[in-house]
């Protein structure tokens, strides 16, 4: 049997786990403007690790970010400088403390085929991971999931409800 | 505050309701046909009749006459006056009876040509379950479409789908198995996180599809006699887009987990994995052709999600969508002839057939956000999933694009997939 493929019986998929999810998540989204206080900056990205320096490792100084969405153009991954303001929010956050773990929820609008848009999802979930690599992050605290369009924030079917669903979230 | 992951098994949930049916389009063409009502005991509650009739009325080829309109209602055929169906212009007619003999329980019934005055075939098909007495209505419209048409049936046969209710925290998935009309819907799993995908083994006894413990995908196969359900592949990242083998014995599926979504080939038994594609761009939805040599799948390569074909053996892709902005999620029809599609335009979302000889593409309906089409088995009918006033539904059209049916329920049902045929 190959190793990769575990068998289970059904009543190990009925096992409980637990979730911190929503209770630890940061407060306060704000839609992406990336008003967190710990880059203090809003302006367009400009280059690898400009937001780590100087950052003690394991400190613990800099402030859990307040942003923790970033959200994307129709069928793009690319992340634009408000997206790049909470990118530096939590790249300076992550930098700080090495021990915390971020994972990346890749979400789309609700147009397009559904596994498309996982595949799609996930890009944008690796393209705020290769950002925040980019910003001396590890690579082992962030961890890129995606849901595609199965969980949208706003239920209807129109553009207003379509831009809050193409996101990434900051799930900790 | 704790979420629950539980992917439940729930082997004989009675669902919902039912799917609420509509049916709309071209009375046209269709062949004027009377299924008399049948001969049955009082506490056989289904109505042969009726659900024949309906069966036949929904695909098209057929016009039923009501029940009201008959001027006689002979249940053998030589009861029949020929001269009472002429006047109506009925091309066909049939009766039969539903009877008991012992403890053995089985319907007679005989389809007859108006104009000859005579009978075309008789036929007595046994009711092994006096509880399953739709399945044997349905079989019985497969046996009088074949006979008709010359082409074989789709009634007796299922479909999967993917129900969700609720919002947010309390959104929950459902994978659901239904009749092909839509009536007797079975819950086989639910999930409060994501289910997606079904696909049903060509034998029927198993479904693929994708489910999501804490935020990780998985494609689990899952016996639904049984209920025994397998975590068929979790790799890091992507687990989708499962797609049997026409022969049962391999998977393809989309995983990530090398970097970026390609199609794999995964056999069922030995879990032996080929690599099909591997490119940069997102790879997914795999459909294997009915003779299991070519795949098609849906690639972003050209920057703009496209069409492409690959030999089940390896080697180049090659796109074969040119028309619209984008073209998404194929499927073959059971003769290997057509491609469903989504297609993209200024239209929206819309569901297409491509001719793969020809390269013509028929738009089959109007959008704008509709996906997800599955050939009937008889390949005659696609259904696909639409957005509706109460949520997605589904939505059936036959592939000449006359007669349409909407199948709705309180809630998304979404990912409709249909099943083989039962006979």
């Amino acid at each position: 049997m190959n190793a990769f493929i575990k068998l289970v019986a059904p009543i190990a998929l009925l096992t409980l786990a637990a979730c911190a999810k929503d209770s630890t998540r940061p407060a306060d989204d704000t839609g992406g403007t990336g008003s967190d206080s710990s880059s203090g900056s809003t302006s367009p990205y400009t280059g690898p690790s400009a937001g780590s320096t100087g950052i003690t490792s394991g400190s613990g100084s800099a402030k859990m970010p307040t942003g923790r969405m970033v959200y994307f153009e129709f069928d793009s991954s690319e992340i634009n400088a408000e997206g790049q303001a909470v990118v530096d929010g939590w790249a300076a956050y992550l930098a700080a403390n090495p021990s915390a773990k971020v994972r990346l929820e890749g979400h789309c609008d609700e147009r397009g085929t559904r596994e498309y848009n996982v595949g799609l999802g996930e890009r944008r979930g690796n393209a705020v991971l290769q950002a925040l690599t980019s910003r001396g992050v590890g690579e082992a605290q962030i961890s890129v999931s995606s849901f595609g369009e199965e969980r949208p924030v706003a239920q209807g079917h129109d553009d207003a409800a379509w831009q809050q669903n193409r996101r990434v979230e900051f799930v900790q | 505050m704790k979420r629950l992951f539980a992917l439940l098994l729930c082997a004989c949930a009675p669902a919902h309701a039912g799917l609420e049916i509509t049916v709309s389009g071209g009375e046209t063409a269709a062949r004027p046909i009377a299924v008399v009502p049948f001969a049955q005991p009082a506490d056989a509650t289904t109505n042969l009749a009726e659900v024949i009739s309906a069966d036949l009325g929904r695909s098209g080829q057929f016009q039923p006459l009501a029940a009201a309109d008959m001027l006689e209602k002979p249940t053998d055929a030589s009861k029949v006056n020929y001269r009472n169906w002429r006047v109506l212009a009925i091309d066909n007619v049939v009766v039969g009876e539903l009877r008991r003999a012992g403890g053995r329980m089985s319907v007679r019934f005989q389809v007859l040509d108006v104009l000859r005055a005579q009978q075309l075939a008789g036929y007595e098909v046994d009711v092994p379950d006096a509880r399953r007495l739709r399945a044997v209505a349905h079989q019985i419209a497969d046996i009088i479409y074949e006979k008709l048409t010359g082409i074989p049936g789709y009634f007796n046969s299922q479909i999967a789908y993917v129900a969700a209710t609720g919002q947010d925290k309390n959104r929950l998935f459902q994978i659901v198995v239904a009749d092909a009309d839509g009536m007797g819907p079975v819950t086989v799993a639910t999930s409060r996180e994501p289910l997606m995908s079904p696909a049903w083994s060509p034998d029927r006894r198993q479904l693929a599809y994708v489910g999501f413990e804490r935020g990780r995908s998985a494609i689990y196969v899952h016996t639904l006699a049984t209920g025994d359900l397998r975590r068929f592949v979790q790799e890091k990242g992507i687990n989708g887009a499962p797609a049997w083998s026409p022969d049962g014995r391999r998977l393809a599926l989309t995983l990530s987990f090398e970097r970026n979504p390609d199609i794999y080939v995964i056999d069922v038994v030995s879990g032996a994995r080929k690599q099909l594609t591997q490119h940069y761009a997102i790879d997914t939805e795999p459909t294997w052709s009915p003779d299991g040599k070519t795949l098609a799948f849906t690639s972003d390569r050209g920057g703009q999600p496209q069409i492409y074909t690959v030999s089940a053996a390896g080697g180049e892709a090659r796109r074969i969508t040119f028309e619209g902005k984008q073209n998404l999620r194929p499927r073959y029809s059971p003769d290997g002839k057509l491609l469903a599609l989504v297609n993209v335009d200024e239209s929206g979302y819309r569901i297409g057939v491509l001719d793969l000889a020809s390269r013509n593409l028929r738009i089959l309906s109007s959008g704008p956000l509709d996906e997800s089409p599955s050939f009937a088995p008889n390949g005659a009918v696609v259904i696909y999933a639409a957005q509706g006033r109460q949520g997605a539904e589904l939505a059936t059209v036959t592939v000449d694009g006359r007669i349409r049916q909407r199948l709705s329920q309180p809630g998304d049902v979404r990912e409709p997939t249909w099943s083989s045929l039962i006979r």
